[in-house]
């Protein structure tokens, strides 16, 4: 049964992956972008990292992915133009992923083959007896990784504001602007004129 | 270090090999999209996420998944910066055609 969901989970994953990259339509990248998420997460549930596999769907599904969802959208571009070089660059990419692949899978099959071992682990982040996932991970995050997690609290920090300031127009965009300044400098005889209309004509403004 | 029922950190590790090779595929084959080279990245790090976890689950260390959620965080901060740009790119110039940028040479 375990068997079964992980190939079904990981045939998923990489053929969601893959129409990711190939679809013509930004949107369904998008949207083939959150099925490989949410099989990744599954993968991970397989093993035993529940937290990890939730966190995966909160932040990449509910987060990254809608914010593509959003841009996507929201910008009006001409995807035909973008599919241009599509053919062009093919030949060079797959013969880098082929390479590439083949490394990969030599160094698993020299594992595989037992002539690579795995290091130990130190032994002082292994999970506590009777203890879930959430709890053994909250306790290493709060203590032994209590400054990593600052640090990367930090860096969210950083990238809100960076976006924030990247995309704010400033205060041409906001309407009924007060210039106090103008407001006082404004004086009756300006802007008002006096007029005295003959009878019958109307009042030329 | 085979787990329950055959499936070993090959199998994890032969998938994510996979997703991250489509990943880098994905930046090639879609050379003037920038949305999509953004989300071939995402790919990327999900792959570099799925092979933490499983040797953190295979070697029982949990310290690859505290390391797999750092990751996280930098990928939705890369996330967010990465269309900001891309937005006032967009704003400025009516395109998102990355053939042609030249202008933040300086």
């Amino acid at each position: 049964m375990t068997a079964f969901a992980f190939y079904l989970f990981a045939i998923l994953v990489i053929a969601s992956a893959a129409m990711t990259i190939l679809a013509r339509n930004p949107v369904h990248s998008v949207l083939w972008l959150i099925l490989a998420f949410f099989n990744a997460a599954g993968l991970m549930v397989i093993i035993g990292a529940e937290f990890l596999a939730m966190l995966l769907v909160v932040v990449y599904v509910g987060a990254v992915a809608v914010l593509f969802l959003f841009v996507v959208m929201m910008l009006n571009i001409d995807f035909a133009e973008m599919r241009a070089g599509f053919m062009k660059n093919a030949p060079l990419g797959v013969v880098v992923a082929i390479i590439l692949l083949a490394e990969l899978v030599l160094g698993i099959g020299a594992y595989r083959a037992g002539k690579l071992d795995l290091g130990t682990p130190l032994g002082d982040a292994a999970p506590m007896a009777g203890a879930s996932n959430t709890e053994a991970l909250g306790v290493l995050m709060y203590g032994k990784y209590l400054f990593l997690f600052e640090v990367a609290g930090i860096i969210l920090l950083v990238a809100m504001i960076g976006a924030i300031v990247l995309t704010h127009r400033g205060q041409r965009s906001t309407r009924g602007h007060q210039n106090i300044a103008k407001q006082n400098a404004r004086r009756p005889e300006d802007a008002t004129i006096n007029v005295k209309p003959e009878i019958g004509k109307g009042v030329e403004l | 270090m085979t787990g329950i029922s055959g499936i070993g950190i090959e199998h994890y590790l032969v998938v994510s090999s996979i997703l991250f090779v489509l990943g880098v595929l994905g930046i090639f084959l879609n050379r003037k999209n920038i949305i999509v080279i953004l989300m071939a990245i995402e790919l990327i790090l999900l792959a570099v996420n799925i092979n933490l976890v499983a040797f953190s689950a295979f070697l029982g260390d949990l310290s690859g998944q505290v390391f797999a959620m750092f990751v996280l965080t930098v990928a939705a901060g890369e996330a967010a910066i990465g269309l900001a740009i891309l937005v006032i790119y967009f704003r400025s110039r009516g395109t998102i055609a990355v053939d042609d940028v030249t202008q933040m040479k300086g």
